[in-house]
């Protein structure tokens, strides 16, 4: 119980750091929005095409503005060394890193509901009929996603060239993430969503979500 | 291991290498529909395998570093990184020169080379993780993280190319029966497979080796500075 409160405070901490500051989440958005812009002027499309498209597309976006988000995460905790205070806690580094990995999915969600309907507008294309397989996909997909990069995020703030390092390190492990997120996706928007697709999916996000839990407090010592 | 002095080392390497050269281009028969162009299949499994095997060294090092903290699991773990990193390098070399006459295309996203193309990828986020650390002395536990990572990556490839369609050859090695090999190509295999490994190990000792004289030379050199002052 004491564990789910140290949580449930890192995690409000970071909705409050980002309400008083509101960078992070502005930034994934319109970063995510650009990509489905740009994506939109550089291929027109007709509604098969879209079909073929889309999910990727998504996709690609989603992690671009992931890879902010998660960047930002751990850069914060650097500044006036808030890093060394909650290490210094009497607290689990688990407690740590759930908090951070819950505020990092609920960030990277929101600005996936904003670039899913800019895309659903610009492309002129519905998610409603697809919609109850879609959320499932997008949350699994964004779980191991946000795992992995509140990880990472949190080796690339020892390196001195962080928005490099973390893409570097992200890219190559959350590879099959994106990827059966994609595979699953496309499924779904064709009306032909399965659980088979969405096992995968969960599956291997839960294997990363757990091995990051678990190396996580080897990240914090000093 | 340290019975093994390192200059014989490098000689049975040598003379074990040509010994598979000749095997490779002389010894072993033309190949029937592939012609010549099959035989980079000997260097090109091996050093595929080789890379593979590198990377299981990384994370066995960075589990042992985690546990027990000896420089030695440390070491092993960084020289395996780099010496892997060569291999798969050769791999993605060769696969395409053969692929080229043999399919028709340089590459293509198929399940296996993917993994090969993610696993290169992985040794490079390894090794540029260490090289651009503010604080050094962080390079071994961060590293032992993400080579663990790594390898829980390397294990849901494995998994997940399962589940894709793939265009590369199936193993004929331990296949189903009619998969087999020409025992004379079999025997090539295997010697140049045993090549690639002992030159695998020799890199990897030499690199390790010099990593503790770098060490003991940067401990030198404070003391020197230490004195001076």
């Amino acid at each position: 119980m004491r564990n789910l409160s140290i949580v449930w405070t890192i995690f409000l901490k970071d909705l409050r750091v980002e309400y008083r500051s509101r960078e992070t989440l502005a930034s994934m958005c319109v970063f995510g929005l650009l990509v489905v812009f740009l994506f939109s002027f550089a291929f027109e499309t007709a509604r098969e095409e879209t079909l073929r498209l889309l999910p990727g597309l998504l996709w690609v976006a989603f992690a671009f503005a992931g890879i902010l988000g998660f960047n930002r995460s751990f850069a914060v905790e650097r500044e006036n060394a808030c890093l060394e205070g909650m290490t210094l806690a009497p607290i689990d580094p688990g407690t740590i890193f759930a908090g951070k990995m819950l505020a990092n999915l609920l960030f990277l969600v929101i600005a996936e509901v904003v670039v899913v309907f800019a895309a659903s507008l610009w492309y002129n294309f519905s998610f409603l009929p697809s919609l109850r397989w879609f959320v499932v996909i997008l949350f699994f997909g964004t779980l191991g996603y946000a795992a992995l990069g509140t990880i990472f995020g949190a080796i690339a703030a020892n390196t001195r060239m962080r928005e490099v390092m973390l893409p570097v390190l992200q890219f190559p492990v959350a590879f099959w993430v994106l990827i059966l997120s994609i595979d699953a996706t496309s499924d779904a928007l064709r009306g032909a969503g399965s659980s088979g697709g969405i096992t995968r999916v969960a599956g291997v996000s839960i294997v990363f979500a757990v091995a990051s839990f678990l190396l996580f407090g080897y990240v914090l010592e000093e | 291991m340290k019975k093994f002095p390192p200059t014989l080392h490098l000689f049975v390497t040598v003379v074990w290498m040509i010994v598979a050269l000749y095997m490779i281009f002389l010894y072993a028969p033309q190949e029937a529909t592939m012609g010549e162009v099959q035989r980079i299949f000997y260097q090109h499994v091996p050093a595929g395998l080789s890379a593979f095997i590198a990377y299981f060294v990384v994370f066995l090092g960075s589990v042992i570093y985690l546990w027990k903290r000896t420089k030695f699991a440390d070491d092993l773990a960084y020289a395996a990184a780099e010496v892997g990193f060569v291999f798969c390098t050769c791999v993605l070399v060769t696969g395409p020169l053969w692929a080229k006459p043999a399919w028709g295309i340089w590459w293509t996203w198929d399940a296996r080379l993917t993994s090969t193309f993610i696993l290169w990828l992985l040794f490079i986020a390894y090794l540029m993780l260490r090289a651009h650390l503010i604080n050094p002395g962080r390079a071994e536990v961060l590293g032992a993280v993400v080579g663990i990572i790594g390898f829980v990556d390397v294990i849901v490839d494995y998994m997940a190319i399962r589940w894709w369609r793939t265009q590369h050859p199936q193993p004929v090695f331990m296949g189903g029966p009619g998969s087999g090999l020409d025992p004379r190509m079999k025997l090539t295999f295997l010697v140049s497979w045993g090549a690639f490994l002992c030159l695998f190990w020799y890199l990897v000792r030499q690199r390790m080796a010099l990593l503790v004289a770098q060490r003991e030379l940067g401990w030198l050199r404070r003391q020197l500075a230490l004195r001076e002052s």
